[in-house]
């Protein structure tokens, strides 16, 4: 399992590579367009990150989040949620770059096989900025009133994290 | 609305700093981070472009259209009023299945069709265009590969060990985001 687990993104391109042999399609010209796309990815996401990372870095800096998280800490824990990752709950559903941020952060200072390590992962692995995809298909509809949208949206929202937490303390606590 | 984040987070913590005795930190904090942003993208530049290139690959194979075919039957019951029009449904399958796949600029484009769609059927429509956002905000990614290269770039051991701990989480959040649009929408009127 473990060995299987380590070669997952070698078999996951594997399996993309037969695929298109089977299918006849230009392997090479795919991966080298993809990349391309990432690439342009990586400069459209540079200048959100740039903004965001400086104001979680430095509400990390002034002790905010510690102070809060001591006194959130009791009911984090009796949800099951590493403390840890109690400003990833906040940012989450209102910026992707400010969580990746604080995600990174985590990933960083805690290991990124730790258990906030992993749950910081899945977190943003298993969420979307919920506000700011519904701003945009809201706006793009011309909806004015988005009746239940949001509501609906973050109770998906605080399922996932709950889940995320709940998943990753059974796997790796 | 990031504008007033921004501010309010900048606000707090500038306040609270002095207070805290974390002034020197504080004031180190922003240029650490912008230059922690641009060490971060570097950092998972190559995966992303590794990994943008697998699920092109995926893509041309025709993964997108099967993965489409799959959700027919489940979309005409989620969406029945939309299913009717045929153009509605599918910008539908296109919005979604890019989303399985991870292709974030194939699904927005598609997935506001669908939208604009559904704001044309007029009051029909607007429970369907609530559920259509309730999905879109719900990840429903197959392959999580930007946070799968953060966490390579942090020296995690077997970055994609997390997907059963996703796929999971995921799975979870679109059954109570169904779960929560089946008992709003009655609520509502």
């Amino acid at each position: 399992m473990s060995a299987l687990g380590a070669l997952t993104a070698p078999i996951l391109l594997c399996a993309a590579l037969i695929a298109a042999a089977c299918r006849g399609v230009d392997a090479y010209d795919a991966l080298r367009a993809g990349a391309r796309k990432g690439l342009q990815t990586a400069m459209e996401i540079l200048p959100a990150l740039v903004t965001l990372f400086p104001a979680v870095y430095l509400l990390r800096a002034s002790g905010l989040p510690e102070q809060l998280g001591r006194l959130l800490s009791p009911l984090l824990q009796a949800l099951g949620v590493p403390p840890e990752t109690g400003l990833i709950l906040l940012l989450r559903p209102l910026s992707g770059s400010g969580a990746m941020a604080e995600a990174a952060r985590i990933m960083e200072t805690a290991g990124p096989d730790s258990l906030a390590g992993r749950t910081a992962a899945v977190m943003m692995g298993s969420s979307e900025t919920t506000f700011y995809v519904a701003a945009v298909y809201l706006s793009a509809a011309g909806v004015k009133r988005s009746r239940w949208a949001i509501p609906a949206a973050l109770c998906a929202d605080l399922a996932c994290f709950l889940c995320s937490a709940w998943v990753c303390r059974m796997l790796w606590g | 609305m990031l504008s007033v984040l921004l501010t309010i987070l900048c606000l707090l913590a500038t306040l609270f700093a002095p207070l805290n005795g974390a002034s020197r930190e504080a004031g180190a904090a922003l240029t650490e981070g912008a230059q922690a942003a641009v060490e971060f993208v570097l950092r998972i530049t190559g995966g992303l472009c590794l990994w943008s290139g697998v699920l092109e690959l995926l893509e041309r194979c025709g993964a997108a259209a099967a993965l489409g075919r799959l959700l027919q039957r489940p979309l005409r019951r989620l969406f029945p009023r939309s299913a009717e029009k045929g153009e509605i449904l599918a910008a539908l399958t296109e919005n979604l299945s890019a989303n399985l796949l991870g292709l974030g600029n194939a699904a927005t484009p598609a997935g506001i069709r669908a939208a604009r769609g559904m704001a044309a059927l007029g009051e029909r429509g607007a429970d369907e265009l609530c559920l259509l956002v309730v999905l879109n905000t719900a990840s429903l990614q197959l392959l999580p590969a930007t946070v799968a290269t953060v966490r390579a770039s942090a020296g995690a051991a077997a970055p994609f060990d997390i997907l059963p701990a996703v796929w999971l989480a995921s799975a979870c959040s679109v059954a109570c985001g169904l779960g929560a649009a089946a008992l709003l929408r009655r609520l509502w009127r």
